[in-house]
């Protein structure tokens, strides 16, 4: 029973890794760049929803909508402004600005809201108001399912299977794929490559503010650095599954999530993180383009 | 006089820009040692010379992996945190034995720079047959890995040697590791290294990035540079005319490791408390901003982007808060200048273009 | 020719002779000998049944439709690809399980059809890389710069210019390889093949964007290299006036199966070589 507790809170865990990563994912896919800036949207993200339900006093789910108003603006804002200057330019051009943009964003939000960290509401509180906790309570008791992990997967499972079908079924998602694959060849059958950019890097956005959201409700605390290890998790987990692959980032991130609670839970808290990234790094050396990724040989 | 110059005009592009590379470090060097024994620096950027030597020393070497071999490596500040926890284990733990404190540097220096080699020895044979975006996320995964498992490390050292213990639970302080009462903790777990002697000076600083200076250029001019740079720029060609991959770019990548635990281990012995956190995924990230900004390939430009960046901050002062934020603005509207083709069209036609071979170095 | 038995996984198999050497190789064991080689890609066969012998000066050729499988046997020679079956012999020697560059070091160079040159080098440096494995000093030597250094320093410098000279391309020493134009960057191939040494030269489409005159002149220079070094030639071109001017063998394959073997006359006169290019007749 304990083991099962630990491994349903690293699912929840990971399902947070997994929507960041389903934005880093699409956007590598799209713009073969690693946007390190995603980490710090995911923080913006928890900071506008933090102002609105503390500040604006606006309920929890509208929070959560304005969160992912302002992140969609910046993501576009932000592509606009640098990296699409950069489309020709070399891919570590690109990493530097993303870096440069991660800067910004954590020292625009310390100048905001200060170093300190605030205490995060979460989206569905921990005990209600009964004083009781607010879990599913299960095998008369012996295995206590927060309705946050729930909540938490149950987004990340409406997350994966929408963005699975906008990919896959509608005009917008062929024309990413069309443009994940060959940009040139994209634009030549009349795909606007640069607005399809944009696209991606709005939804990519949008994600991580509702990451950020779940997270702060998970960690309950929130400061200019919140997003970045979890970002930096989010993305070995896209790489653990496959870069560019949405399955992949969703099932990189799951795992993640549960070998950082299990590891937590019966190693050692110290060394969680670094079993966590010797297991990634065995399973590039047994599958050098992750889980799900296709590995293409060059031609010669 | 005429004979001699001539001669200089004689010689090859790249070994001209080599000689002006090790000039302006030497100049660099006595002017700002006579500015300081004169008191005309003020205390912090006295206090800057050490580290700037040490994080010029990286980011050169930063510059043979990823702008020599062609692979980006995020986790360069893990092999210069075992370089300076080896480092500062060897030369506390040989206070007594070597009281001479150049020599003790020296000989903590070339530990870390070895212990750092062997770091790199085990993440690279398994590790570089990845490409691309993969082995930068091992360097990374590697990086963190390094960090934790320093942040677990309790080393004391008394007359009977070496203590050791890994502290996995979390429960173990550094007076479980049987140590005599007199001994001398060196490595405290999470809080790092403390009272640490610190030896490490501005001159052993300059001989370090020399010394660097001419492992990396004339690696580069070499036989193997050149193999190097033929696996950098087409595997595939580099193979066919019987190049050994594997081996060249494990070589490219171990020096750069032991390099890197040099500068490590000076920038340890320049500190009497140093933590692992220090040494993150922000550091190695810093070092990549020199040398991209610097250039790839570049030396002279590592050079110059690690001292300016370094002291940019220091500079932004009067920014107050706003430093970091006027520092990313910097940093982002200097990539967006040196790679945007328009923004460079418009530089082009104010500074008139260089003519001939780009050269690498 | 006599059928010769070789070694190959455990059992003798004969090697098909063929009869496209020249004369004055005739009394020299062939350079190389390919016999029942294939390679599958997935369910796809891309090759198969490839037995070609090559005698020691020989200039060979490989012709074919596109598609027909010409590089993927280049791509099997140098062990790009491992081939599926069957066996490569050069000199005499098994090639099996060898890497691309351990096979270079035991004799064949090449070049490509797509370019591969060190683009961001000089033009110096893309041939000194080609005499890798002729200079002896180690890296300690190198960063230390000792005496051997500089000895074998010169004499590659000195050999990369002669072999740039072939090609009258010794001035353009110090330019940019990437910034050379075409046909130069394809001489600079052939040069930086040659300076490893090669008893075998593999030429994916010298010709390739070549206009008339430049191929006539690359015909001699084939030709001139194989007098020079005394090394066997082997060219994949769909330029005719170039094959069947210098190829003094000619092999034809379609769908990864020789077609036809023979010189030039025998190939031009070959029902099945007509078919395969022009279609069957009506």
């Amino acid at each position: 029973m304990e083991f099962l507790s630990y491994l349903i809170s690293g699912i929840s865990l990971g399902s947070v890794y997994a929507i960041i990563a389903l934005g880093y994912t699409m956007v590598y896919g799209i713009a073969k760049m690693l946007n390190f800036a995603h980490g710090d949207v995911i923080m913006v993200g928890g900071y506008i929803s933090f102002c609105a339900m503390s500040y604006l006093e606006l309920p929890g789910w509208l929070s959560v909508v304005l969160a992912m108003a302002v992140c969609t603006v910046l993501g576009v804002v932000i592509e606009g402004l640098a990296y699409k200057p950069l489309r020709q330019a070399t891919s570590l051009a690109v990493l530097i600005t993303a870096i440069g943009v991660s800067y910004f964003l954590q020292n625009a939000a310390q100048l905001i809201w200060g170093a300190s960290p605030k205490g995060y509401t979460p989206l569905v509180p921990a005990l209600n108001a009964k004083g009781e906790p607010n879990a599913l309570q299960l095998f008369d008791g012996q295995l206590s399912i927060p309705y946050l992990s729930l909540l938490i997967m149950a987004v990340c499972i409406i997350v994966m299977v929408a963005l699975t079908f906008f990919t896959g079924q509608t005009k917008l998602g062929k024309a990413m794929r069309a443009c994940s694959e060959d940009k040139g060849a994209a634009q030549l059958m009349g795909i606007n490559v640069n607005r399809t950019i944009s696209v991606t890097f709005a939804i990519g956005s949008a994600l991580a503010a509702v990451a950020g959201v779940l997270l702060c409700s998970f960690t309950t605390s929130l400061m200019p650095t919140t997003g970045s290890m979890p970002g930096i998790k989010a993305f070995t987990a896209a790489v653990f599954g496959g870069i560019g692959s949405i399955p992949g980032a969703f099932l990189g991130g799951i795992l993640l999530g549960i070998i950082e609670s299990l590891a937590k839970a019966y190693i050692s808290t110290q060394l969680a993180n670094a079993i966590l990234f010797a297991v990634l790094i065995i399973v590039l050396l047994v599958r050098p383009s992750g889980l799900l990724g296709k590995y293409v040989p060059e031609k010669v | 006089m005429k004979k001699l110059i001539g001669r200089i005009k004689g010689l090859k592009k790249t070994t001209k820009v080599d000689f002006a590379t090790y000039l302006g470090v030497i100049l660099a060097f006595v002017l700002f040692t006579v500015l300081r024994d004169r008191g005309l620096l003020n205390r912090s950027i006295t206090g800057m010379l050490v580290p700037i030597c040490a994080y010029i020393v990286m980011a050169v070497s930063l510059n043979l992996t990823v702008g020599i071999l062609g692979e980006l490596s995020l986790g360069h500040a893990g092999f210069m945190s075992v370089g300076a926890f080896s480092g500062v284990i060897a030369a506390q733990s040989l206070q007594a034995a070597v009281p001479s404190a150049p020599v003790r540097l020296a000989i903590a220096i070339l530990v870390g720079a070895l212990f750092a080699a062997v770091a790199g020895t085990i993440v690279g044979v398994p590790v570089l047959r990845l490409q691309g975006d993969y082995l930068a996320i091992v360097t990374l995964a590697f990086g963190e890995i390094i960090k934790e498992l320093i942040n677990c490390l309790l080393v004391g050292c008394d007359s009977r040697g070496l203590h050791i213990a890994f502290n996995i639970t979390g429960n173990l302080t550094i007076n479980d590791i049987g140590m005599e009462p007199g001994g001398m903790a060196i490595i405290k777990g999470a809080q790092g290294a403390t009272g640490t002697t610190t030896i490490a000076s501005f001159t052993a600083g300059f001989i370090l990035i020399m010394l660097t200076l001419v492992i990396v250029l004339n690696l580069v001019r070499s036989r193997a540079g050149r193999a190097i740079m033929a696996l950098r720029d087409n595997r595939i060609a580099a193979e066919s005319v019987g190049i050994n991959i594997t081996k060249y770019k494990l070589m490219a990548f171990i020096t750069s490791a032991a390099l890197a635990g040099g500068a490590g281990a000076l920038y340890g012995l320049n500190y009497s408390n140093l933590s692992a956190s220090k040494f993150s995924f922000d550091t190695s990230i810093l070092v990549l901003v020199y040398v991209v900004l610097g250039g790839l390939g570049r030396m002279w430009g590592s050079i110059i982007a690690a001292a300016v960046l370094y002291i940019l901050p220091e500079a932004l002062r009067e920014f107050a808060d706003y430093r970091m934020l006027v520092y990313a603005i910097v940093l982002i509207l200097v990539m967006l200048a040196t790679n945007n083709d328009q923004l460079k069209a418009l530089a082009g036609r104010i500074i008139p273009k260089r003519k001939g071979v780009s050269s690498n170095g | 020719m006599a059928e010769k038995k070789v070694f190959e996984k455990g059992k003798m198999v004969p090697v098909p002779s063929v009869s496209i050497i020249p004369e004055r190789d005739l009394g020299k064991s062939p350079i190389l000998e390919c016999s029942h080689l294939g390679i599958d890609f997935g369910g796809l066969t891309a090759v198969n049944e490839f037995n070609i012998t090559v005698g020691r000066t020989e200039i060979a050729g490989l012709i074919g439709p596109n598609g027909a499988g010409k590089t993927t046997v280049f791509n099997l020679l140098t062990k790009v690809y491992q081939p599926t079956r069957g066996t490569i012999l050069l000199d005499g020697l098994d090639t099996h399980g060898k890497t691309p560059a351990q096979i270079n070091r035991m004799g064949i160079a090449r070049t490509f059809q797509n370019i591969r040159l060190f683009n961001n080098l000089s033009v110096e440096d893309n041939v000194k890389i080609g005499l890798h494995n002729q200079e002896k000093y180690s890296m300690v030597s190198g960063i230390l710069r000792l005496p051997k250094y500089w000895r074998q320093e010169k004499a590659a410098h000195e050999r990369a210019l002669e072999l740039l000279s072939i090609f009258d391309m010794q001035h353009m020493a110090n330019y940019q390889a990437g910034s050379l134009p075409y046909g130069a960057q394809r001489r600079l191939e052939i040069v930086r093949a040659l300076a490893t040494n090669p008893s075998l030269l593999l030429l994916d489409e010298p010709a390739a964007g070549m206009n008339p005159s430049e191929t006539a002149e690359l015909m001699e220079n084939i030709v001139k290299i194989r007098d020079m070094f005394q090394i066997a030639i082997m060219l994949i071109e769909h330029d005719m006036s170039l094959v069947m001017g210098i190829c003094e063998g000619i092999c034809v394959l379609n769908f990864g199966q020789i077609i036809a073997k023979g010189t030039a006359e025998e190939i031009q006169s070959n029902p099945t070589v007509i078919e395969a290019y022009l279609g069957k007749q009506q």
